[in-house]
């Protein structure tokens, strides 16, 4: 998060969406969620961001490292489906209210961790 | 040839033609025959030179010196335990992404200069990569980068008339913090915080690396805006897309 700057925002991550969880019809698979990344519709362009970081971001009513945002890191596994969504795992399970929340607290996908 | 003793001349003998002795009866000559022979005592120590080693150290064979017999050590560990061996594995050096060059433009990802884009110098020797903003056209001075960190765009700065050889890891090392000892009057007050200014020859290593780049960048058209600016992502922006 910005800290206490004044200038420009700069946002260098990607939207998203978390849609859920990895479920087949009747079960579900909280350990890898899906997600919806924005602008992104087809399963060739899901692989530019495999194994890109991604952050789940939160508010939460105490302060914790001097903030109240806090986050979930997890990753891009793989494509999910033709249509651009995608498979991600994230060091501890997303909670339920992610899929939930709207703006303010979301997912992000940083550009971050490019190779060549 | 080796040089034998007399003794054994009978073996050094060329092996006369065998002519068909006739009518009489023979063993047929085996070849292990030979075999033994070469193999025997007296042939090996002709062989291995020990007469020369005899004859280097007066007729004698020389005689290691017994090692002193270790003392009983009084302790003992109590446990047969192997110690550890260490580890003799050495990290290979990071391999620098192909489209990283020196003097390539590069998108700073995170940290105080995120979005910032800047000039590459140089892989240091721990991995890292030296940039310089240059500092007066966008703020980001001489500094450490790490590559995963980084976007490498496609704009090339020439730098050949910059000279980087002074930086490296060492350049950027923290001070160490002398801690004065406390007394206990001075045990429950805080750390004096002392301003850290950054020395002055760091500023003119800054502006010897800046007064080249600046004379390269403004060499091309709207480099200096290009890296003046930031960057940034736009609704309708689609990373996978772009090229950089």
């Amino acid at each position: 998060m910005v800290k206490g700057r004044t200038g420009q925002r700069v946002r260098l991550y990607v939207r998203g969406t978390i849609l859920g969880y990895k479920r087949s019809k009747s079960n579900q698979y909280e350990t890898a969620s899906l997600v919806q990344i924005e602008g992104v519709n087809t399963r060739e362009d899901v692989a530019w961001y495999g194994g890109k970081r991604m952050a789940y971001v939160y508010k939460a009513k105490t302060k914790s490292n001097g903030t109240h945002y806090r986050c979930i890191w997890g990753k891009v596994s793989r494509p999910h489906g033709n249509t651009g969504v995608v498979r991600a795992k994230f060091t501890s399970n997303l909670p339920a209210e992610a899929m939930v929340r709207e703006k303010g607290q979301g997912l992000h996908v940083p550009e971050q961790h490019l190779k060549g | 040839r080796p040089f034998f003793p007399a003794a054994a001349s009978s073996l050094l003998q060329p092996k006369r033609p065998h002519a068909p002795t006739q009518g009489i009866p023979m063993a047929p000559t085996s070849k292990m025959a030979l075999g033994i022979k070469r193999a025997s005592r007296s042939h090996t120590y002709h062989r291995r030179g020990l007469w020369a080693i005899k004859a280097k150290h007066g007729g004698a064979f020389p005689k290691a010196e017994k090692p002193a017999a270790v003392a009983e050590p009084k302790f003992y560990p109590a446990d047969d335990v192997k110690p550890r061996t260490a580890s003799t594995r050495k990290p290979k050096p990071t391999k620098l992404r192909s489209t990283i060059t020196p003097g390539t433009v590069l998108i700073l990802l995170a940290g105080r200069y995120m979005g910032k884009r800047v000039v590459f110098l140089k892989q240091l020797k721990s991995g890292l990569l030296l940039i310089s903003g240059p500092f007066k056209i966008n703020g980001v001075p001489v500094r450490r980068v790490n590559q995963a960190y980084v976007i490498a765009t496609s704009t090339k700065v020439d730098i050949s008339g910059v000279k980087v050889e002074k930086f490296d890891d060492k350049y950027f090392a923290r001070d160490k913090k002398t801690r004065a000892k406390k007394t206990e009057g001075e045990l429950f007050e805080t750390e004096k915080e002392t301003t850290k200014n950054l020395p002055e020859f760091k500023k003119d290593d800054q502006k010897a690396i800046d007064a080249e780049l600046i004379k390269a960048i403004e060499a091309v058209p709207d480099l200096k805006n290009y890296l003046g600016a930031r960057f940034s992502l736009r609704d309708g922006d689609k990373p996978h897309e772009m090229t950089f």
